[in-house]
């Protein structure tokens, strides 16, 4: 199935959970379980495509992977080791960085961009003259498609993609071996989307690199991911090779997902049959018992309410998470 | 006669840096019971279209020309206590984002009840009975509790649906769906989307539906058009649009959506940024960004050109076409041989 030689991997996610303190009231908390056993794991070069609605906890899950959250429980593996102190963290912050959703709020008004795409240079000693950061900025400016005359200029002379972009040359700054990219395209247009995009897969040609792509958008993370992971409430509910699970989904969930994007061919759209979910999702602080999917699920049943499902291998390499997909037992 | 029509609508934003043409010059019409879509980029002027139909521009935005006929009755410069009563009775809209548009202090029975007791004779009882009707009719639940919650109190898709039965609680002629689905996750918006095709069907209102999203128009409309610098560049059926773009720009928007996975296809996206709407060049404004963009593309801007009963462009290259296959003349006005002198009809 898998053209990687090299079966190393990268990330791996044993049973990370992190759960908030919402404060109710005086000396009254409650627990927000945001990320809620979760595992997974991304090879060295590949994409893996995290797809869920508002509120899954799809960004937490990124957040907590570059350590800008401390995780309740599990275990994060990075080349195979786990970060214990602050050195191990500062090193690992080297090899990781994020691409934020919003290139309107994510960059400072005040410090050109320059300065923006020069900051993580700055923190972490990357230089020895002046004239050598210099000329690393105007190198991961032509990177990312922008002409390096622009240094001088501030973020609100450019345009949506063009910000976007300076994002993306910041991250690349340190030299990153894996990169977050949360939301990267769904605040530009159509047609700039398609440019970001591109430019995502030929970094990722150029520079060797690993990216979690996380994105409601079910249509761009086909295209753009190898695995996707399909999130609910906290939960991963199905996980398989793009294509597979774009076009064989088994969870009842993914399945609705998947008819729920609108086709972009008019005859296609007309012959498609959808499934429309029933109801809204239930808040993270009230998850439903059991399977948290049931309470949607067009195909719940006794069992639902009462058992948590695992992720389990349905069929090679697909993962889902359901009692109807287990095998039938005596 | 047309339900709507519209013709060479011109919406400007004076602004201190100079005049932003956000509409210039759009034409359709909206025959009862039909779905028009009008997809564009920010900035494109879609939505100041559909706000300039009800007049709800905000401040520095004015009409500065054009007629918007609504059953053959003029709206634009007509008396505001006509268009009051024009607003959420024949023509009600609803807006992208459900948190904003809700009153947080009113409760949704309050201001559900606020739009029949204005345009309809019906009293207070009477308003509250048809309050309840239109909440079970979008498909809530409990309608009685829900009468009495507060907008927070919902959920994202919950207060869409209260949108949308505030809006059709006085069986309005038009609706103008401004991005109703934006803010939505995908399996809330096909509930919505479901919903509004339904509602269409059973009260028979025509809807014009301001999207950005391509996916939406397809599910959704009969008709589009395709606006790009608050110009119409194409206008056509569903069909028309998706299989048959005439338009460079239509073309580059419908190659740029992702089909498949990266193995399969690479994205083929629009080249350049979307235009800066102070400094529209002078010829085609998406010219800058077309690969076929010839020398007339940059002196001077096209006017829609009819291809044939529903589909029509404003693309030189189209023009170009026709010229060649003789159907029609190059001496017409609105092929400007003469380029220096050119100024006809433009």
């Amino acid at each position: 199935m898998s053209d990687y030689i090299d079966h190393e991997y990268m990330v791996e996610v044993n049973n990370l959970k992190k759960y908030f303190d919402i404060p109710l009231g005086f000396f009254r908390t409650a627990k927000l379980k945001a990320v809620d056993d979760v595992s997974f794991f991304i090879r060295k070069g590949e994409t893996l495509g995290l797809v869920g609605e508002s509120g899954c906890g799809k960004t937490t899950v990124g957040r907590t992977l570059l350590q800008l959250y401390h995780p309740t429980g599990g275990q994060i593996l990075f080349n195979g080791k786990e970060l214990h102190t602050k050195e191990e963290i500062q090193a690992f912050r080297m090899k990781a960085a994020m691409v934020f959703q919003d290139p309107y709020s994510s960059l400072n008004p005040r410090m050109t961009v320059g300065d923006i795409i020069g900051e993580p240079l700055d923190v972490h000693h990357l230089y020895k003259t002046p004239e050598e950061r210099q000329a690393r900025i105007r190198e991961l400016m032509e990177l990312v498609g922008l002409s390096s005359e622009h240094a001088t200029r501030y973020a609100h002379e450019f345009s949506g993609g063009q910000r976007q972009r300076i994002g993306i040359g910041r991250a690349l700054a340190v030299n990153p071996e894996l990169i977050v990219c949360d939301e990267p395209v769904s605040a530009l247009d159509v047609s700039i989307q398609a440019q970001i995009i591109n430019m995502f897969e030929d970094l990722q040609k150029k520079l060797g690199l690993t990216y979690l792509f996380i994105a409601h958008d079910i249509l761009i993370v086909r295209h753009i991911s190898d695995r996707i992971a399909v999130m609910y409430l906290g939960k991963i509910v199905e996980t398989a090779e793009s294509e597979e699970i774009c076009d064989r989904p088994l969870h009842p969930y993914t399945q609705s997902l998947m008819s729920a994007v609108p086709s972009r061919d008019p005859e296609t759209s007309r012959k498609s049959q959808r499934i429309i979910l029933e109801g809204d999702v239930p808040s993270p602080l009230h998850v439903p018992s059991g399977c948290p999917f049931r309470t949607r699920c067009p195909k719940a049943f006794a069992r639902c309410t009462e058992e948590v499902p695992l992720l389990r291998e349905v069929a090679p390499n697909h993962f889902a998470s359901c009692h109807l997909l287990e095998p039938k037992q005596e | 006669m047309s339900l709507l029509e519209v013709n060479s609508l011109k919406t400007s934003f004076l602004v201190r840096t100079g005049e932003v043409k956000a509409v210039d010059g759009v034409s359709f019409t909206l025959e009862k019971g039909k779905v028009l879509g009008i997809v564009g980029e920010s900035g494109s002027g879609k939505s100041v279209t559909a706000y300039s139909i009800l007049q709800i521009l905000s401040h520095p935005g004015k009409i500065i020309g054009g007629s918007i006929k609504l059953n053959d009755e003029e709206l634009v410069g007509a008396n505001p206590s006509f268009i009051q009563k024009i607003r959420g009775n024949k023509v009600s809209i609803i807006f992208q984002d459900p948190m904003t548009c809700l009153n947080p202090v009113f409760t949704i029975g309050n201001q559900l009840m606020e739009a029949i007791l204005l345009h309809t004779s019906r009293n207070k009882k009477e308003a509250r009975e048809r309050a309840l009707e239109m909440i079970r009719l979008v498909g809530i639940n409990d309608p009685e509790k829900r009468l009495k919650q507060y907008p927070h109190e919902l959920s994202g898709g919950m207060r869409q649906r209260i949108m949308i039965a505030m809006a059709l609680a006085c069986e309005p002629d038009v609706l103008i769906a401004d991005e109703p689905t934006t803010a939505l996750d995908v399996t809330i918006q096909a509930q919505i989307l479901e919903l509004m095709k339904k509602l269409q069907k059973e009260l028979g209102m025509a809807i014009i539906m301001v999207t950005h999203d391509l996916g939406v128009i397809v599910q959704m409309c009969d008709e589009v058009i395709v606006m790009y610098a608050g110009r119409i560049c194409e206008k056509g059926t569903v069909d028309e649009i998706f299989y048959e773009p005439k338009h460079e720009y239509t073309k580059g928007l419908i190659r740029s959506i992702p089909y498949g996975s990266k193995k399969e296809s690479r994205l083929i996206p629009i080249s350049g940024s979307p235009v800066d709407v102070l400094n529209l060049p002078k010829g085609c404004a998406f010219a800058p960004r077309c690969d076929k963009a010839m020398k007339i593309c940059l002196e001077q801007k096209c006017e829609l050109v009819s291809l044939n009963q529903t589909h029509s462009s404003s693309c030189w290259l189209n023009i170009a076409d026709l010229i060649d296959k003789g159907q029609i003349a190059p001496d017409e006005s609105i092929v400007p041989e003469d380029k220096e002198g050119g100024t006809a009809n433009v």
